[in-house]
């Protein structure tokens, strides 16, 4: 908003509620980025640090609604105030999603640590950069109320969709070649999973922000590009 | 029944944040004015019934209620204002500083400095600004010429009109806008130094604009002053209000922190109220 409020206290409100909703975001990417790192590295103690730190995920969620009823009850906001407020109640949700999501990969990857490893990492380590930025991208884009920067977020799933697509279809040939691999292309597939659907959480806070500064949605139909629902792999000689 | 004792200052399970943090956090502070059973009676008719209410020191008491229930009743009874009228007399204690201000142990006159009123319609005299302020500061203290420039200044500027008005402090005060008027009532009850200040509907005569204004000025106040201030307009209470406290005929509902009493009221009563489901 460009001018200040006649009454500051509000102004001091708005702008604490914008600190917590940043401070919810770096923390989600960070669990992002350590959960792969502890998946590609097989390390279980960064894995169980991840798992930990989902608390203070779910604390900050919860601290952030409550402010915003407050504010709702107290303010009376209007306009973009109200567009602001039901935004960050509705994208820290969408955090606490990702953060779970993030801390169910890394229990994964504690397993994933003690079996043989299985297939190559690229994939993961790709679609994690992926999904990190965007969520980076996204969350900046609230930050400094930028509509077109939340757009092309939002606009921005697709790769990571292609990936998923990929990392499906390689993990289903795994089980397909020997069954000892399923229980660890099994997880991975779940870990490929939750990051996959990080991504649309991410599309999600995107689309959040866009309305919360334009006060106008983002058209139904998104690009998007997940067809595993649809991926059929034959064993060799069927 | 009343529930005042019961439901004052419990515990809102919600952190504490920003420009909302005293309004949520459950502890308010010490009260400054203590309310001790308190009865009042217009003849034969009790209008209050055993009221128990804390007003925590420097910090916004909000008083709400449907019309007729008795919060400018109460309102009027801390600066001792039934004293003008035969047929109305109040039982129970008033405490400030230990000393009960609605018994005959403490003087009118230093009641009414320690205590000031704002009203709804903003009552300017019909003097030049300077001598609207001077006015109340005289019948308290003997100020030089300076020092009494130096305290119309302060006010004024307390008030958030002395930039308004520095240039014309010899004209009449009748030739201000509404909301400068009321600044201008604010000011000069704050001239004489009091410890708490109430106001009475004091922006129901206002604009939106003016309105705000003179939300953040309590808000600026709160810092040095105990402000109680009745509205009929609950959203009022709910931005300006670090306690509220719920009237019914004559009675103390329910009195909490703002944030509490308008997010999960315990009374059903205060629920249907700020709901609009009152009748």
């Amino acid at each position: 908003m460009p001018t200040d409020h006649i009454v500051r206290s509000y102004d001091e409100d708005l702008r604490k509620l914008r600190d917590m909703i940043a401070r919810m975001g770096g923390l989600a990417e960070r669990q992002v980025a350590d959960c792969t790192r502890a998946l590609v590295r097989r390390d279980s103690y960064l894995a169980g640090e991840v798992v930990q730190r989902d608390v203070q995920v779910d604390q900050l969620e919860r601290e952030i609604d409550g402010f915003c009823v407050a504010l709702l009850a107290l303010r009376q906001p209007m306009a973009a105030d109200l567009r602001l407020i039901i935004a960050c109640m509705k994208v820290s949700n969408d955090l606490e999603r990702i953060g779970d999501y993030a801390a169910n990969a890394a229990k994964r990857s504690i397993v994933l640590a003690s079996l043989p490893a299985l297939g190559s990492m690229n994939g993961f380590i790709r679609m994690a950069q992926l999904v990190q930025e965007n969520l980076k991208a996204a969350m900046d884009a609230l930050v400094q109320n930028d509509a077109d920067a939340a757009e092309r977020v939002w606009a921005a799933d697709e790769p990571v969709d292609e990936i998923y697509n990929g990392i499906f279809r390689e993990m289903l040939t795994h089980m397909m070649e020997d069954p000892r691999n399923i229980t660890a292309a099994t997880h991975l597939l779940f870990i490929a999973k939750n990051l996959e659907r990080i991504g649309d959480h991410t599309t999600n806070i995107a689309e959040r922000i866009h309305f919360a500064v334009r006060g106008e949605t983002l058209p139904e139909d998104r690009p998007k590009g997940d067809n595993s629902a649809f991926a059929v792999v034959r064993a060799p000689g069927d | 029944m009343s529930l005042s004792t019961e439901t004052q200052n419990q515990p809102t399970g919600s952190a504490s944040f920003g420009g909302l943090q005293a309004r949520s956090e459950a502890a308010l502070n010490d009260a400054r004015v203590a309310i001790r059973n308190l009865d009042f009676f217009y003849g034969d008719n009790r209008a209050l019934k055993g009221i128990n209410l804390d007003l925590p020191d420097r910090q916004v008491t909000g008083m709400i209620g449907p019309s007729g229930c008795g919060k400018s009743t109460l309102l009027r009874i801390l600066n001792r204002m039934f004293s003008l009228y035969p047929g109305q007399r109040a039982t129970g204690e008033v405490l400030m500083d230990g000393q009960n201000i609605i018994s005959d142990a403490v003087a009118l006159n230093d009641l009414r400095a320690k205590v000031g009123m704002v009203f709804q319609k903003p009552t300017p005299f019909p003097m030049t600004i300077y001598d609207n302020i001077a006015f109340g500061i005289k019948l308290h203290e003997k100020l030089s010429k300076s020092e009494m420039g130096e305290r119309i200044e302060w006010a004024l500027t307390r008030a958030a009109l002395w930039n308004e008005v520095k240039d014309r402090l010899d004209k009449s005060a009748l030739g201000l806008s509404g909301g400068q008027q009321q600044r201008l009532c604010i000011a000069r009850t704050i001239a004489v130094r009091p410890e708490v200040i109430l106001f009475d509907e004091p922006t129901s005569a206002l604009d939106p604009i003016s309105t705000l204004k003179i939300e953040e000025l309590i808000d600026e106040l709160k810092r040095d002053f105990t402000i109680a201030i009745v509205t009929h307009n609950m959203q009022q209470a709910a931005r300006c209000a670090d306690q509220v406290a719920f009237f019914y005929l004559g009675e103390l509902i329910e009195v909490a922190p703002a944030a509490q009493l308008f997010t999960a009221p315990k009374h059903p009563k205060t629920q249907e109220y700020i709901t609009g489901r009152f009748g």
